[in-house]
């Protein structure tokens, strides 16, 4: 599928809203279903890394990923952006819909993909080019005929980290500080305009003030953008995300390799008062994982 | 005092004297030993330089740089002129042969095939290659090329293309290897294609490390002798051409004129050996600039 024609089918179900509003019994929120996942698996080669996804992402809120480390949340997380075709021998059963439209069809561009689906990693990584540069880097690989400057100071004023660096946007970017640096990705990855902006553990490797921050940021940005992310943190899951999917390990009984799996998905105040599944509970109480 | 206390297994917070001192002894010795290596290792160096230096400047006139080699050796007088054109031409088209075929397959070992089967036999054929002495690639090219086509400039260009070749190929790929990965991610999170992320990305941020190595090769090149002999001829008068008629190299010079018993020509290839490291050190330093500017640029 062209880039073309990925547009327009996103942008009739983008429409498709203002009809379901006049209805007088609209189905809660499904027009506003970004990711509809089902029946997900992924594999590298011949192992089976995280199995049956299924959930669906709403727009404009934030969807945090929890559960113990190898559960394949971030396998799953970078599926959205098909990040995983980088691996050598990944490859996922199942169907991920990005506005109804399949990402994994053979006619999708995954390139196309990554413009409209942003990623922030969890090792904050500019390049190392000034801070300018950094947040032109999107902008002139599109070939965009905006003013160049414009883009960069309303990137970075998203990003809140232009009054901190406006004096300074020819000087390298690796003379910020992680915090810095992790802003600088974010307005690096706000420039190209996304409509999904992943996050692969953002704050992991940054101090508590610097993670406040982030979490701001996110709840301002968030009314723009769709946020999906991956954290080990549960009070900032609990903190920051509108939904939350719990994902676990289990061990497969033919070999020790364990394989991860989908628990409970639901709304983050439902997760951390309520959970349905045992095994969440256990988690977010802190007597497992 | 902080330092000396420290905390073991039993709980016993200060460590005896004899260890600390025994520590501090070792240390000491291994210091010493390592300064030791440096000296020892740079001091052949100075000496090498400081000889050339002092046997190889009485030679350097404005005649040395402009006039053709004299037509009897053992007399004084004449120029190197026409040898050290032919080291830059040769150097030059060696070069330009050599970087872009090296860089490229670099790139291919590195960015795309170099985990299949080709790709591994591409290696292991330039780390062979590395090791193919020289003598051995100028009668190669003698073969092939010198016997039907004459001696000439690019004959010696061809063979000191293909010792520079495996040499710019792997110190490219090791370059390529120390750009982390998490810069190749998040160029294709943004949606940049491979090829460009290539040449936007991977390119700049290795560019210092791809010069030196560059560096590296034409500077081996541009002192090898033996592949020369058999390709390129004696000539005494500049020759410009580079496919047609005889030409001649420092190299060369410093190889034929030293082998005389004559002191006019034993002074001569010293001063051609001055020049040569002359030479080199000045395409170094130029190339050390130019890569800083570049990394100015793309990586501010």
């Amino acid at each position: 599928m062209t880039e073309g024609t990925l547009r327009e089918s996103a942008s009739e179900v983008v429409r498709a809203p203002s009809f379901i509003a006049d209805a007088p019994t609209s189905v809660p929120d499904n027009a506003a279903v970004v990711f509809d996942v089902s029946g997900l698996d992924v594999y590298y080669g011949n192992f089976r890394a995280v199995r049956d996804v299924n959930l669906q992402i709403h727009t404009h809120e934030i969807t945090a990923f929890i559960g113990p480390s190898g559960c394949g949340k971030s396998t799953v997380l970078r599926c959205f952006d098909r990040m995983n075709d980088l691996i050598e021998g990944a490859r996922i059963d199942g169907k991920i819909q990005f506005h109804g439209v399949d990402l994994y069809d053979p006619r999708i561009d995954p390139v196309e993909v990554r413009k409209r689906i942003g990623m922030v990693f969890q090792k904050p990584n500019p390049f190392p080019k000034s801070i300018y540069d950094n947040i032109a880097f999107g902008p002139r690989i599109s070939g965009t005929k905006e003013n160049l400057d414009d883009v960069v100071e309303r990137a970075l004023r998203q990003a809140a980290l232009w009054d901190e660096v406006k004096d300074r946007l020819k000087k390298s970017a690796m003379g910020l500080s992680g915090g810095q640096q992790q802003r600088l990705c974010i307005a690096r990855t706000i420039a190209v305009q996304p409509e999904v902006i992943l996050m692969d553990e953002p704050c992991s490797a940054l101090d508590p003030i610097a993670t406040a921050r982030i979490e701001d940021l996110m709840q301002e940005l968030k009314s723009e953008y769709t946020i999906l992310i991956v954290t080990h943190n549960m009070q900032q899951a609990a903190r920051v995300s509108d939904r939350t999917a719990f994902f676990t390990t289990e061990v497969n009984p033919e070999s020790d390799s364990r394989t991860g799996l989908l628990v409970e998905y639901a709304p983050t105040h439902k997760i951390f008062s309520a959970p349905e599944d045992e095994r969440t509970e256990n988690y977010v109480t802190g007597r497992f994982g | 005092m902080n330092e000396l206390f420290v905390t073991t297994e039993s709980g016993d917070l200060l460590l005896s004297d004899t260890t600390k001192r025994s520590r501090r002894i070792r240390n000491r010795l291994a210091s010493i030993w390592m300064a030791g290596s440096v000296l020892v290792a740079v001091v052949p160096l100075a000496l090498v330089i400081g000889y050339v230096l002092i046997k190889g400047v009485g030679q350097l006139t404005p005649d040395w740089f402009t006039k053709d080699l004299p037509a009897v050796t053992r007399r004084a007088g004449g120029g190197m002129g026409p040898a050290i054109v032919g080291t830059l031409l040769i150097t030059a088209v060696a070069a330009g042969m050599a970087v872009p075929l090296g860089v490229l397959g670099a790139i291919y070992l590195h960015e795309y095939g170099g985990r299949g089967r080709l790709g591994r036999l591409i290696r292991f054929m330039a780390d062979v290659m590395t090791g193919v002495p020289s003598i051995v690639m100028g009668l190669f090219v003698y073969t092939v090329w010198t016997i039907a086509h004459g001696l000439s400039a690019f004959g010696g260009a061809l063979a000191l293309a293909c010792l520079m070749l495996p040499i710019i190929i792997r110190t490219t790929e090791e370059m390529l290897r120390l750009v982390p990965d998490e810069l190749r991610q998040a160029s294709y999170a943004l949606g940049n294609r491979k090829w460009r992320t290539i040449l936007t990305v991977v390119l700049p941020a290795a560019f210092g490390g791809i010069t030196s190595g560059v560096m590296l090769a034409i500077a081996r090149a541009a002192g090898e002798t033996a592949p020369l002999v058999f390709t390129i001829g004696a000539a005494r008068n500049l020759n410009l051409s580079i496919f047609n008629g005889p030409t001649t190299a420092l190299s060369v010079q410093i190889f034929g004129n030293a082998q005389t018993p004559f002191e006019a020509a034993q002074a001569r290839a010293w001063g051609a050996a001055l020049t040569l490291v002359a030479i080199v050190f000045i395409l170094t330093i130029l190339a050390r600039i130019v890569a800083a500017r570049v990394a100015r640029r793309h990586n501010a």
